[in-house]
């Protein structure tokens, strides 16, 4: 205890065999808050670093948290591929190829081919009609429209990002089916000379329909995500346009686009990560048929996601074994475009913020 | 001589010939009007197809004549710029066309079944011919899966973030940021698979004699999945915003780092981290997959979230929708407008909160 007063716990160096708090003498420096701490008259005014106190605790119970999201990633992958290799092993037929889901017959046959097509279909369909829309309503939010019309709107998309998928299918089964019917028949009837607007019907319940309900949901994303970048365009950049002549859509081109590249890029794969994994909007849309066709009108597609919520309530142990080795490709495939999506965020890191 | 002597040595500059000539606003809306009218009379005329073609063909021909009109009197560039404007208003009035017919459909559709019988009674013994039943039981199954999940996500979201933040250094730091990232975007399905693999096929046999069980708590497990990123970004966005001299100020009166982590820079930064907790609540109260693998749904009132099926709100929509029963659409859509009220109300106040909140000014 002597040889090191400044670092022992309740040294009193300094003291003259005055123990108590309160009546220590005047003159012997200032009186530190409580044992634990040495007197700074005494030198050493750090506390004594311990091994197993609060600031390790909690440093070590943060640092867990911080940790747990990397467990969560690798559970689900392992946990996914524990449940999926015996399903994948009882399979008959092969699950990269085979264009038909029977996981529950007694000899299970089932492939992920058509899922994976029609996945990729619907989501590629609806960013091709979402996004054109979406960057347009992120330029007119941040360059065109007065800034009274622009808030609110923009909170109003903000609201709509917000809005459950569930809502989204109910209403493109109930009310937005007739007029996609419509138009399909229209499209089936002037058109039907390219292949994918063919077929003898009937119409409705089509990849059109689900792949349009899909952009409906994506536009408030990928929106918000490029009025935000557009929004950081340096105003100098800007200026100069302007200032060299360039008409307002000439400076568009020219500073914002440009600009605000990567992070449209990035909020178009967000958007794309979005529509791979939506379930309950697609499944009640699309009009579940197992086949690979590029017709878009008529009655048919189906996504991995709609497809295990539509047969999950039937599934047996090797049927939910199936689904879960869909559930894995799923998530292998928006895992890619999700890190893609933010590596090139992370390239331009002025973006990393804004884009959540 | 420079250019400019040269060219105003006949002229006198005034600002009528300075200034470009611009196209007449009524000049604008009557090409408007002709080419809507040009363009109902191709679609009704040749018997092509109804109003709609004719709006369409009518935007179309807007557009040419627009190009044409404005690039005689205006020059080329100015015709594009006006082309691209137009374009960009028409998308914008393209993508509110739909979202207003949600939100039209929601309310009409809606209020058919709002009454107290909806809030009041579950889908127990309720057959296809009955009219009544209601959603009680999923509104209990939606307020006691989310709030579990809150209570789960909340403290691990908040401390990640801190760790991020306030301890958060060098390589694993920034793997561990990158995968916050990459898990705001995994599939709520994927999020419900992992949960039935790993809570409802491996783990409840353990306290269930062995068979698999469905539960509300499972549900809750899966929507923490689905929160803990969303509220780990807000939050450490909204550390980041706590000022630097607030911490050393703290340092500086000897208050160990944890201490000041608890007592100062999550006090100041706690307005922004509830309006986070309250989107990614939001959010979560509208999935439906998950609920749907882990939870089973039911359609008895189930007060015990850790045994046996429970229903919630979305997944009840999902239910209704897929029902045959002809009073099961009214039913499906007064469950989705409560559903989206719920949505809306705390997305507003958590919007609200962040408007008031000095820091992110």
């Amino acid at each position: 205890m002597g040889d090191n007063p400044s670092r022992s716990e309740n040294a009193t160096a300094g003291d003259l065999g005055v123990t108590g708090r309160h009546a220590r003498g005047a003159g012997t420096g200032v009186s530190p808050r409580s044992y634990e701490e040495p007197p700074f008259g005494g030198g050493g005014a750090l506390p004594k670093k311990t091994r197993f106190g609060m600031e390790a605790g909690f440093k070590g119970l943060s640092v867990a948290a911080g940790a747990m999201v990397l467990v969560i990633i690798v559970a689900i992958a392992v946990f996914l591929i524990s449940k999926a290799v015996p399903a994948i092993n009882a399979d008959t037929e092969n699950f990269l190829t085979y264009k038909s889901w029977f996981p529950n017959d007694t000899e299970p046959k089932f492939g992920i081919a058509v899922l994976a097509f029609g996945t990729v279909l619907t989501s590629i369909i609806a960013l091709l009609v979402a996004v054109p829309i979406a960057l347009g309503i992120a330029l007119f939010l941040s360059h065109y429209a007065p800034k009274r019309l622009a808030t609110p709107l923009g909170f109003v998309i903000d609201l709509l990002a917000a809005v459950p998928s569930v809502v989204f299918g109910l209403w493109g089964r109930d009310v937005f089916l007739e007029p996609v019917r419509n138009f399909s028949l229209w499209l089936n009837e002037y058109f039907s000379w390219i292949p994918i607007f063919g077929g003898d019907g009937p119409f409705g319940r089509s990849v059109l329909l689900g792949s349009l309900v899909l952009a409906i949901m994506v536009l408030p994303i990928v929106t918000s995500l490029s009025r935000e970048v557009f929004m950081q365009t340096p105003g100098m950049n800007e200026e100069a346009a302007l200032a060299l002549g360039a008409t307002k859509w000439e400076m568009v081109r020219t500073a914002v686009l440009p600009y605000g590249k990567p992070g449209v890029i990035a909020a178009v794969m967000l958007g794309l990560g979005r529509a791979l994994g939506e379930t309950i909007a697609l499944a009640l849309t699309l009009g579940v048929v197992f086949n690979i066709s590029f017709n878009i009108i008529e009655n048919g597609g189906n996504s991995i996601a709609a497809n295990i919520a539509n047969s999950f309530g039937e599934a047996n142990e090797t049927g939910r074994g199936a689904l879960i080795a869909s559930g894995l490709v799923l998530f292998a495939i928006t895992l890619v475009v999700n890190m893609a999506a933010r590596a090139i965020i992370y390239r331009r890191r002025e973006f990393r913020d804004s884009a959540a | 001589m420079s250019l400019l002597e040269r060219e105003s040595a006949g002229v006198v500059m005034t600002p009528d010939n300075i200034r470009s000539q611009k196209l007449h606003p009524g000049l604008n809306i009557g090409i408007a009007v002709a080419a809507l009218v040009v363009g109902m009379a191709v679609a009704y005329g040749f018997g092509i197809g109804n109003y709609v073609l004719g709006v369409v063909l009518g935007v179309v021909f807007y557009l040419v004549g627009l190009q044409i009109v404005a690039g005689r009197i205006e020059g080329r560039r100015a015709a594009r710029d006006r082309m691209w404007k137009t374009l960009i208003y028409a998308a914008c009035v393209l993508a509110i066309l739909p979202l207003a017919s949600v939100v039209w459909t929601l309310i009409s559709k809606g209020v058919g079944r709002l009454d107290g019988d909806f809030f009041g009674s579950s889908m127990n013994n309720i057959g296809a011919r009955d009219p009544d039943g209601g959603a009680y039981h999923a509104i209990i199954g939606t307020l006691e899966q989310v709030g579990i999940a809150t209570l789960m996500a909340v403290p691990l979201g908040v401390l990640g973030a801190i760790y991020l933040v306030e301890y958060g250094r060098g390589k694993f730091a920034t793997t561990v940021r990158f995968f916050v990232d990459v898990m705001t975007g995994i599939p709520s399905i994927v999020a419900g698979l992992f949960i039935l693999s790993f809570w409802v096929l491996i783990v409840s046999p353990w306290f269930n004699n062995g068979t698999p069980r469905f539960s509300g708590f499972a549900a809750s497990l899966a929507l923490t999945v689905l929160m803990l990123p969303t509220i780990v970004r807000s939050t450490e966005e909204m550390l980041r915003l706590v000022p630097g001299p607030l911490r050393e100020g703290a340092y500086a009166l000897g208050v160990p780092q944890w201490k000041t982590i608890l007592k100062v820079v999550v006090p100041t930064a706690l307005p922004g981290i509830v309006t986070g907790v309250m989107l990614a609540v939001a959010r979560a109260a509208g999935e439906t997959a998950p609920v749907l693998l882990v939870a089973g749904g039911a359609a008895a009132i189930n007060f015990d979230p850790f045994a046996g099926g429970q229903q919630s709100l979305s997944l009840f929509v999902y239910q209704q929708a897929g029902d045959a029963s002809r009073y099961a659409p009214a039913r499906a859509w007064t469950a989705a407008l409560t559903l989206v009220a719920i949505v809306l109300v705390l997305t507003v106040a958590a919007k609200l909160l962040a408007r008031r909140n000095s820091l992110s000014k």
